[in-house]
C-alpha cells in the first residue's frame, strides 16, 4: 500500500528514491553535551565517496540527491530529457545550489525536500521559496519525518504531495489537510490574508 | 476590545477539534511523547513536576469582565481554584488534567479565547504596554497592530516550527513599557516627520541564558509594512538559527554572529521580494480591527473631585493606595487603577477564582466591564472615574486586592520557580515570599520607594531578573538550591541588563542580602534618586562590600 498522497488522495508513488550508501560509522557530534539532531544550513550531507559509490538504477523514474545528480549529469542527460529524474534536497542544504544547477527549474517533474525531523521547520520555508522565488510549478513533494499534524502547514508552504512515513497510516492523514478552513495570513497556496479573501466588515 | 467574528470563531473552534483529537492519538499510544510535545506546547501545555500546566492566552493583555469570569470557573471546575498571571501577561492553570485540556478549551472558546502558540517553538502571544490607550504619554495605540499581527501569526505555516520560541512586542509610548529591547522583534510606534505612523524595529532583544538587549535594524518603517517586514526577519532565522544548539537558537545568538548590519543586509534582501505583497496591511483592515479599540464613552468631568480629594485627606489608608496604586489617564477626571496579586506571604500573580469574579465585578461596575494583565503579574481597572476610586478601593481591599505596594520592592515579578516547573533549578515563591515578609512594613517600604524586584527559578529567565533593579536567580550547585543576585537591571528606554554582585547564597540568606542592599542605598541616597539611580551612580563596589562584609567576618 502507497503513503503518498497528492491531490487529497492515496496515489501510487513511481518515483524510487536513490541513497547513498553510509560508509563506516556516522560520527555522533555533541553540542552542550547535547547529540545534534539538526544540521546547519549549508552543512553537506554525503562525503565525495558515498557519492561516488551511490547505485544509480538503469531504469524508470528516480529521485536524486542534487549532489548525485551534480556528479552524474552527463550520463543521466537522457533521462532528465525523458522526464525520468527527479530531484531532492534536504532542508539543511541550500536552495541556492539548486537553482543554479537547472537553468529552468521547471525542466524537473518533481522536487522532494527531505526532513529528517519533523520539527526541522526550514522545510516550510523552503517550499515558500521553490514556489514564489524560483517558480517551481511542478510537483513539490514533502519526504523524510513527514506526519499529518504537519500536513496542513506543508499545503500552505507549496507541497503538493506527502510521502507519509512509513509506520503511519496515509489513510488517517489525509483529514488533516482540512484542519482549517479560512487561514488568516496570506501564504503560498492562498496568497490573499483572509482579509483580502473575505469582507470582513459584515463577516 | 477586539471581538470575534464569525472567522475567528471558526478559528478557534477548528483548534479545538484539532486539538482534541491530538490528544485523543497520544492517548491512544498513536503518537510518541516526542511527536506530541510540540503539538502540545504550542497549545499551552507543559508536563510539570506535579500536574500539567496549562497557559492560556491573553493577547496583548486585554480582557473583559465575561472572560475573567469564565477563567474563574474554569480554575474552579478544572483546578484548584486559582490561577497564575505571567510575565507575558497570559494566565496559567497549575493543575489541570491532561485529558480535561480539549474540554477546557471548549469552555474557552466560548468566551473567545485559546491557548495558541502559548508556548513551543513558534511566534508567541504578543505583549505590550498594559496602559496602551490611556497613558498620557501614549503617542500610536498599539493595540489594533498588535490584534492584526495576532492574526497573521496564528497558525502562520511558513513559521510554525521555527529554531526557538519567537516573542513579539509593540509600544506606542514615549516611555516604553513592554520592553521591547528584551524581544526578539520588537516594534516601537511613533509619528514621523510628515505626521505619519512609522515603526522603530528592534531585533535580537531576550533574556534567558544570554541577557541581550535589541539593536535597531530600522529606523524607519511605514506601518504597512509590518507584517511584510517581520516576515523578512523571521525566514532569515528560520533558515539560519542555531538549530544544532537549543542553547543557542534565539535570534540574539544569530544578530551577535552574523553582526547587525550583515544580519540587516539579508533581511533587507529578503523583504525587497516580499515588500508591497499581499500581506501588506491596507488602512481598510487596520481600520476595521482599530473600530474595536475606539476610545470609551468617557463623561466629561473636571480634573478634581471634592469627594475623591476629601477622602484622600481623611484616610492615609486610601491615600496611600492612591498614590502606588492609581495612574494617570487621558481623559480627565480618570484613572487607571493596578489590582495588586502581591499581598505580602502569597505567590506573587496568583489570583483565586472568588478574586477573579470580584475583579470581573468591579470592571463591570467601573470600567466599561474591561480590565488588562501587566507584564508584572497585576491587573489593571483602566478606566476609573474618580468619585468611583473610594468604591473601588473598599471593594478591592475587602478582597486582598488592594495592597499599597505597586512599583515597591514587595511588587516583586516572579516566576512559579521549583515548586512547579520542571525547567528550574530552584524555588522561587518561597523566597518571594521571605523577602515580602521580611519587608512588611508599609511605611518603610514608601521610604524605600521605586523599586523593582525579580526572580527567575532558572536561567530561562521567565522572572525578567536581568532587568530588575534587584534580580534574584535561581542556580543549581551540586544538587542544591542557590541563589545569584544582580543589581542594575532596568526595563524601559533605558533598558539594561544587571551585573552579578558576587557568590550565590542560600534561600535562608536571601531575605537580609536584600535589606543589606536596601541599607546600603538609604545610607548613600540623595534626596531624590531612586535605588536604581543610586547603583548607577556608584556601580556595585559600595553594595557588594556591605552584603559579604559579614560573610568573611564569620
Amino acid at each position: 500500500m502507497s503513503n503518498l498522497i497528492k491531490n487529497n488522495a492515496i496515489v501510487a508513488d513511481e518515483w524510487t528514491r536513490v541513497i547513498p550508501p553510509s560508509l563506516g560509522e556516522e560520527v555522533v557530534k555533541k553540542q552542550a553535551g547535547k547529540v545534534v539532531l539538526f544540521k546547519l544550513t549549508g552543512e553537506p550531507t554525503y562525503s565525495p565517496e558515498q557519492i561516488a559509490a551511490t547505485q544509480i538504477p538503469a531504469t524508470g523514474k528516480i529521485l536524486l540527491p542534487l549532489t548525485v545528480w551534480q556528479a552524474n549529469v552527463a550520463q543521466l542527460a537522457g533521462r532528465m530529457a525523458a522526464g525520468e529524474i527527479g530531484i531532492l534536497i534536504a532542508t539543511h542544504e541550500p536552495l541556492e545550489s539548486l537553482a543554479a544547477t537547472f537553468s529552468d527549474i521547471n525542466e524537473l517533474p518533481l522536487i522532494a525536500v527531505f526532513v529528517e525531523r519533523f520539527p526541522d521547520g526550514r522545510i516550510f520555508t523552503m517550499g515558500n521559496l521553490l514556489r514564489t522565488r524560483y517558480g517551481y510549478k511542478n510537483e513539490l513533494r514533502a519526504v523524510g519525518d513527514v506526519l499529518r499534524d504537519q500536513l496542513f502547514f506543508l499545503k500552505r508552504s507549496g507541497f503538493s504531495s506527502f510521502l507519509i512515513r512509513a509506520d503511519r497510516s496515509a489513510e488517517d492523514a489525509l483529514s488533516s489537510l482540512q484542519d482549517f478552513s479560512q487561514p488568516y495570513q496570506g501564504a503560498v497556496d492562498e496568497a490573499l490574508p483572509v482579509w483580502r479573501r473575505v469582507n470582513r466588515s459584515h463577516a | 476590545m477586539y471581538k470575534y467574528d464569525a472567522i475567528d470563531q471558526q478559528i478557534v473552534d477548528e483548534r479545538v477539534k484539532q486539538y482534541r483529537d491530538q490528544t485523543r492519538r497520544y492517548l491512544a499510544g498513536e503518537l510518541s511523547e516526542d511527536e506530541f510535545r510540540p503539538l502540545r506546547l504550542q497549545n499551552g501545555l507543559y508536563i510539570q513536576r506535579h500536574a500539567p500546566m496549562l497557559r492560556i492566552a491573553v493577547p496583548y493583555g486585554m480582557l473583559s469582565s465575561e472572560q475573567l469570569r469564565k477563567l474563574g470557573d474554569i480554575a474552579k471546575r478544572y483546578d484548584r481554584g486559582y490561577g497564575h498571571f505571567s510575565t507575558r501577561q497570559n494566565l496559567q492553570l497549575n493543575w489541570p488534567k491532561l485529558e480535561d485540556i480539549p474540554d477546557i478549551l471548549a469552555e474557552l472558546a466560548t468566551v473567545q479565547m485559546h491557548a495558541i502558540q502559548t508556548s513551543g517553538n513558534c511566534i508567541r502571544n504578543i505583549t505590550t504596554d498594559q496602559f496602551a490607550s490611556i497613558a498620557p504619554d501614549e503617542v500610536i495605540d498599539p493595540r489594533a497592530m498588535a490584534e492584526v499581527m495576532r492574526q497573521w501569526s496564528t497558525f502562520h505555516p511558513e513559521f510554525a516550527l521555527l529554531p526557538r520560541k519567537f516573542k513579539i512586542a509593540v509600544s506606542g509610548t514615549k516611555q516604553d513599557r513592554a520592553i521591547v529591547q528584551a524581544h526578539d522583534i520588537g516594534l516601537e510606534f511613533y509619528k514621523d516627520s510628515n505626521n505619519q505612523v512609522a515603526i522603530k524595529v528592534w531585533v535580537g532583544g531576550g533574556l534567558g541564558r544570554t541577557p541581550i538587549l535589541g539593536t535597531v535594524i530600522r529606523e524607519h518603517l511605514e506601518w504597512q509594512h509590518a507584517l511584510t517586514y517581520c516576515e523578512a526577519i523571521i525566514r532569515v532565522y528560520n533558515m539560519h538559527g542555531r538549530r544544532d544548539n537549543a542553547y543557542k537558537a534565539r535570534i540574539k545568538i544569530l544578530v551577535k554572529a552574523l553582526g547587525i548590519e550583515e544580519f540587516k543586509q539579508q533581511v533587507e534582501a529578503e523583504w525587497a521580494h516580499i515588500k508591497d505583497g499581499p500581506n501588506t496591511i491596507t488602512e481598510a483592515e487596520l481600520n476595521r480591527v482599530a473600530q474595536h479599540f475606539e476610545p470609551m464613552p468617557y463623561e466629561s468631568l473636571p480634573a478634581h473631585d471634592a469627594s475623591f480629594d476629601a477622602a484622600i485627606a481623611s484616610n492615609p489608608a486610601f491615600a496611600s493606595w492612591i498614590k502606588r496604586c492609581t495612574h494617570a489617564h487621558k481623559q480627565s477626571g480618570y484613572r487607571a487603577v493596578t489590582l495588586s496579586l502581591k499581598p505580602h506571604g502569597k505567590p506573587p500573580g496568583d489570583i483565586s477564582s472568588e478574586q477573579m469574579h470580584v475583579v470581573a465585578d468591579l470592571a463591570d461596575a467601573y470600567s466599561f466591564g474591561e480590565l488588562r494583565a501587566s507584564h508584572e503579574q497585576n491587573l489593571i481597572l483602566a478606566d476609573v472615574k474618580l468619585s468611583d476610586l473610594f468604591a473601588v478601593w473598599e471593594k478591592a481591599r475587602a478582597a486582598g486586592l488592594a495592597t499599597p505596594n505597586i512599583g515597591l520592592l514587595t511588587d516583586m515579578i516572579c516566576c512559579p520557580g521549583g515548586d512547579f516547573c520542571s525547567l528550574a533549578n530552584a524555588k522561587s515563591i518561597p523566597i518571594a515570599e521571605a523577602i515580602q515578609m521580611q519587608f512588611d512594613n508599609l511605611d518603610y517600604l514608601h521610604d524605600i520607594g521605586d523599586l523593582e524586584l525579580n526572580i527567575s527559578g532558572c536561567m530561562n529567565a521567565c522572572g525578567h531578573h536581568h532587568v530588575g533593579h534587584i534580580g534574584i536567580l535561581g542556580v543549581d550547585k551540586d544538587g542544591s538550591e542557590w541563589y545569584q543576585v544582580t543589581i542594575g537591571g532596568k526595563q524601559g528606554n533605558d533598558a539594561s541588563i544587571g551585573s552579578v554582585i558576587g557568590p550565590s547564597f542560600s534561600a535562608e540568606e536571601m531575605p537580609s542580602v536584600v535589606q543589606r542592599l536596601i541599607e546600603v542605598y538609604l545610607k548613600e541616597r540623595t534626596d531624590e534618586e531612586r535605588f536604581i539611580d543610586t547603583v548607577r551612580r556608584l556601580g556595585i563596589a559600595p553594595f557588594k562590600a556591605h552584603v559579604y562584609a559579614e560573610k568573611e567576618a564569620a
